[in-house]
């Protein structure tokens, strides 16, 4: 009883490699097409175009036993992707990736899983350990996402949440998620007896995983998530590619593996523009202190001044360059379209207008550049920390606004402090700067910043949408 | 099937292609390239569609369908949010 006539009766098993290939040309053309913003649209078209070769050949190829099952799934997840797709606000965009990633990679696990049902007669040692892979490395991705998400949305608390022992709890379930790995590819033949066909082992190790996916991340503070983030990202793309090996798929194993780097290498760029390591982000807990009141008492006793945006609109009026340095508490007040709209009105009367954009601004990497091109800052207006650095001393006004430890002079002074070493902005080699902020309270680093006292700050107080509204509607009043 | 070796092979060589791609990749561009390699991430559903299709159980049925949904949401869900974050970027550019 044939549903219909298969692919695979009419053409040779190479016709189906050879459609993969094409699809993973497409995947690379993408990736390729992103290194600018004018080619980024059309290489994300090409991309989906592979995916839709890659998915297309398959449903047409392989004999489908029950196609409800199939044309449901697909059906019940293009419509919830899609939804979530569009309705999403651009503020929410990290914890959407992070759902979204998570998905990638749980489907990893529970495919390996859904494959070793139907291996009988014993399991070849490579595939079980591919297995065993996708099964761990995509359960952590699938609950470690889930939490970043949580967090990022406030359903779980966002600061650090550590616990006595929670090293050796994490070490305890990679242990068991192993050694029940380890069963599992040790049994030659299934044995009946020891091993049912529904392979429990497996589920023994994905649900270690997936409860150390979750305790992996609830340690871990807020403003760390865009390393989370960025090596979740990988994580399932290396699932993927596990899962490849498991069903002997190249087209995983490649697009997989590219998705692997990606996620990597935002990882060390993360790390790196906050001078710490891997393992620090992971493991080392930050966000769970405050500095002390005396330390920032002395800092900041009779060094504050206070603004106002009537007088900022003055030094704006005679400023010819002024950088916006925005931070997340820009993406908290939805304060990118009044940012925006101020710059358009710099530039309108012929002011140099740039923003300055830390790495690791906000809770993703890049996540300042999307929020403010959704503003409709032009990209080009947008500038990447070495770029803007040299340009501050010729600078009139730097107006930073939810932006803290990035714009944090200790890290270039002070050796004992957290963030030392880590690449700053020098916004007080500007003439001006003025610090838009609702008070004096530490960034997630929790140290004081000295910038707020220095003789050429001024402090705006205020929400930022609200304060920079008035600024705009100062400006227009007077231009 | 293709063979370990192969397979490898593979893996390698795209390890060291992602590579070179991607660090070409400005930072205003990180967050849809997140999201873009994300979506790419997705192909398991090319692994949910054979296991949904082939499943002779009912618990080979469901573990399919629970894959389909899962990867089908990561494919159509990250493309068209990258698609809707790179349309705002098409702003700018006198280079």
């Amino acid at each position: 009883m044939e549903p219909y006539v298969l692919l695979a009766d009419q053409l040779p098993e190479s016709a189906l490699s050879l459609v993969y290939l094409v699809a993973a040309i497409l995947f690379i053309q993408g990736l390729r097409d992103m290194t600018h913003p004018r080619t980024a649209v059309r290489g994300n078209l090409l991309s989906a175009g592979g995916m839709l070769l890659a998915v297309g050949i398959t449903v047409l190829w392989f004999e489908i036993l029950s196609p409800v099952v199939l044309i449901g799934g697909l059906v019940v997840g293009s419509l919830v992707g899609a939804f979530l797709a569009v309705k999403v606000q651009m503020t929410q965009m990290p914890q959407l990736v992070g759902v979204f990633n998570g998905f990638g990679g749980g489907a990893s696990t529970v495919v390996a899983g859904a494959e070793l049902l139907e291996i009988s007669g014993g399991l070849p040692v490579d595939v079980g350990v591919a297995a065993v892979f996708s099964g761990i490395v995509g359960s952590v991705t699938f609950f470690g996402s889930m939490v970043a998400a949580g967090k990022l949305h406030g359903t779980i608390d966002s600061s650090a949440i550590r616990y006595k022992g929670e090293h050796a709890v994490k070490v305890l379930l990679l242990v068991v998620a192993l050694i029940a790995g380890i069963y599992m590819v040790a049994q030659p033949g299934m044995v009946p007896a020891l091993e049912a066909d529904w392979v429990p082992s497996y589920w023994v190790l994905v649900l270690a995983a997936s409860v150390l996916g979750i305790a992996l991340v609830i340690p871990i503070g807020g403003a760390d998530m865009p390393v989370v983030i960025a090596l979740l990202n990988s994580y399932s793309g290396l699932a993927a590619a596990g899962t490849g090996f498991v069903i002997g798929n190249t087209a995983l194993i490649i697009a997989g593996t590219l998705v692997g780097a990606a996620g990597a290498i935002l990882t060390v760029i993360m790390c790196e523009s906050m001078n710490r390591s891997l393992s620090n982000v992971l493991f080392g807990g930050w966000g769970e202190e405050a500095a002390s009141s005396e330390e920032m008492d002395e800092i900041y006793e009779g060094n504050i001044k206070e603004t106002s945006p009537v007088e900022v609109e003055m030094l704006l009026d005679t400023a010819d360059r002024v950088v916006i340095v925005p931070g997340y508490g820009m993406a908290v007040a939805q304060a990118q379209h009044a940012v925006a709209e101020l710059s358009e009105l710099l530039a309108e009367n012929d002011v140099e207008v740039e923003f300055g954009i830390h790495p690791v601004a906000g809770r993703m990497p890049g996540h300042m550049n999307v929020l403010l091109a959704e503003a409709d800052v032009p990209y080009d207006r947008m500038k990447e920390l070495e770029e803007i650095n040299p340009t501050f001393k010729q600078t009139d006004v730097v107006i930073v606004t939810g932006a803290n430890d990035v714009v944090n002079p200790l890290a270039n002074t002070d050796d004992s402090s957290p963030i030392a070493g880590m690449p700053v902005l020098n916004v007080s080699d500007a003439r001006t700067v003025i610090v838009n902020k609702r008070s004096l309270s530490p960034g997630f680093s929790g140290i004081p910043n000295p910038l707020f006292a220095e003789d050429n700050t001024s402090m705006l107080f205020g929400d930022g949408k609200e304060t920079m509204q008035e600024l705009v509607n100062e400006y227009k009043e007077n231009h | 099937m293709p063979g370990l070796v192969e397979n490898l092979t593979f893996f390698v060589l795209a390890a060291f292609l992602g590579y070179s791609v991607i660090t070409k990749i400005p930072a205003n561009l990180h967050t849809p390239l997140m999201s873009g390699a994300n979506a790419i991430t997705g192909i398991t559903l090319v692994g949910a569609v054979v296991v949904a299709g082939s499943g002779d159980t009912t618990l080979a049925t469901v573990l399919g369908f629970i894959a389909v949904v899962m990867a089908t949401v990561n494919v159509v869900g990250g493309y068209l949010v990258t698609h809707r974050m790179l349309k705002d970027f098409s702003k700018g550019g006198r280079d």
